[in-house]
């Protein structure tokens, strides 16, 4: 079996505005979409959520804050998933919570 | 005379793996054969002698009296505590005769099961033996009740456990404590064991109730073990324990939903054992230091909300979040059942559904028997087809009973 790297972008998020309670709507939904993935026995690694801010560096040694002037979306988190084909994987991505707050999961297999 | 035996046995259990471990630290690993024979042979001479004279005044007194002769004569014919045991322990301990080293205190039994606990759970000799190794060395069961633990003969777990002690000789296994910095990675697999000694009784497949509870209670009793001694006393050793206790707290009530297959949806909590899950609790709330969030702390808690019967969304959430994160760190079928079954009760019944169809265990008829259940008034026809395959499936006749007990609800209620 394979392993597909999914990686979830969104545009700026501003999770600091949720109330506790959708907060933890949201993570519940998280969570029971990664359950479900882990419940058929394909997650290969939990992954991790990543914090909003960062640095980029580039040729020449120029360090900007973060891709977010060029790119629309940036990268949220990942998640390791098990199967045998691409379009399997990217069946696994639907249901992600990223999809209902206008973001996308981009999934690309792990070559070892 | 029945009295007697009856205490005899009692004595037996308790008091064979202390005897066994003590005279077995003494003259090493490589003899725990003979460490056998003598405590077994103390026992026989035990059953003679107080079946006619009646208990002596200190029974246990008695049998380390006479398991130390025995042990230090049969030694000492072999000379192998002259060539072998003693130029070692001299210079260890300063101990000029075998009578002084060889002491049943309080102090050295607990030191010798402790480490005799680390030897039999060393991963080095890792096999489908090392269960009924533990199940005879550490908790003192006989050959035939291991055997029907698991549904064996004795002939094959005689074979088991002698192959397991072979194992102990080829790998050098000692009788000793890990080093202090080695004990946390070390107690993994000893937690793991105990955890396995819990389940086979929990989940044997005997129908011989006392003794999956004495299987039970056994493991209990290791985990407690590990508690009492400071540098094994870590969170996970008491998630495990409180996870036991409260496993352990349903056993009646189990007893009572007997030919049910949801067990605990049918049970009495007033048969629950409340000082059990006291006592759970207690480890639970000690599990909670430090970062550390084993399996064991998981599952604990998923034990814990299942000591609470009034159904809550809080609860089954909670339930599902437990088993969501269980999942991630370890995959098994029956946790992705389990996991879909709170995701029923919390999040309702059709998406269960739909997660249900995904999981695909075709051979599992636990996993006929949720779909059948999640089937119910939504397709009432693949909600009968699926109680009928598990039933196909089924392997023992108390799970087909309650599997045609849903049945007869079917036809009775549904197509009506």
């Amino acid at each position: 079996m394979k392993e597909f790297l999914l990686l979830f972008r969104q545009a700026d998020f501003a999770y600091r505005d949720l109330s506790a309670e959708d907060f933890r709507a949201l993570t519940k939904k998280w969570q029971d979409w990664a359950g479900g993935i882990a419940a058929e026995g394909k997650l290969g690694n939990k992954g991790s959520r990543l914090a909003q801010e960062g640095k980029v560096l580039k040729p020449g040694g120029v360090i900007t804050d973060g891709p977010f002037v060029e790119i629309r979306e940036r990268l949220g988190g990942f998640l390791v998933v098990k199967s045998d084909t691409l379009e399997e994987a990217t069946t696994l991505a639907h249901g992600c919570p990223v999809l209902e707050t206008g973001g996308s999961v981009e999934i690309r297999e792990i070559v070892l | 005379m029945e009295k007697e035996l009856e205490s005899l046995k009692h004595l037996f259990k308790q008091e064979f793996s202390k005897m066994v471990a003590v005279i077995s630290r003494l003259f090493g690993l490589q003899h725990i054969e003979i460490a056998e024979d003598i405590v077994s042979e103390t026992f026989l001479l035990a059953s003679e002698t107080w079946g006619m004279k009646g208990l002596p005044p200190n029974p246990t007194a008695w049998l380390y009296t006479v398991a130390k002769q025995k042990a230090i004569h049969h030694f000492r014919r072999n000379k192998i505590f002259d060539t072998k045991v003693l130029p070692e322990i001299t210079v260890r301990q300063e101990l000029t005769d075998e009578a002084e080293a060889l002491s049943f205190s309080q102090e050295n039994i607990q030191d010798s099961q402790l480490q005799m606990l680390f030897a039999v759970c060393n991963p080095a000799i890792a096999s489908e033996a090392q269960i009924g190794l533990a199940l005879r060395i550490l908790c003192g069961f006989g050959i035939d009740e291991i055997a029907e633990a698991f549904l064996s003969n004795k002939e094959t777990i005689n074979k088991r456990l002698f192959r397991a002690k072979e194992k102990l000789r080829a790998e050098k296994i000692k009788m000793e404590l890990p080093p202090e910095n080695d004990i946390p990675q070390r107690l993994d697999n000893v937690l793991h064991i105990i955890y396995l000694l819990f389940s086979e009784g929990y989940y044997s497949q005997t129908q011989n109730q006392i003794l999956q509870q004495d299987l039970c209670l056994e493991a209990l009793r290791l985990g407690l073990m590990l508690a009492a001694y400071d540098k094994t006393n870590l969170p996970k050793t008491n998630a495990l324990i409180a996870l036991m206790c409260f496993h352990a707290s349903r056993f009646n009530a189990r007893q009572a939903g007997e030919g049910e297959v949801v067990l605990y949806e049918a049970q009495n909590e007033s048969l629950w054992d409340y000082s059990l899950i006291n006592q759970g609790i207690h480890f639970l709330q000690l599990s909670a230091e430090g970062n550390e969030v084993s399996s064991y702390h998981l599952e604990a808690r998923i034990a814990y909300w299942h000591c609470i019967k009034e159904d809550t969304p809080e609860k089954w959430n909670e339930i599902l979040q437990l088993y969501n994160a269980l999942l991630m760190i370890n995959y098994s079928p029956s946790v992705a059942l389990n996991r879909t079954f709170a995701l029923y009760k919390a999040n309702g019944q059709h998406e269960a559904l739909a997660e249900a169809e995904k999981l695909k265990l075709e051979n599992n008829h636990f996993y006929y028997v949720l779909l059948g259940e999640l089937y119910k008034n939504i397709d009432n026809k693949k909600a009968k087809a699926s109680f009928e395959k598990a039933f196909q499936l089924a392997k023992t006749d108390t799970e087909k009973q309650g599997i045609q007990a849903q049945l007869n609800r079917f036809t009775d209620e549904h197509t009506h």
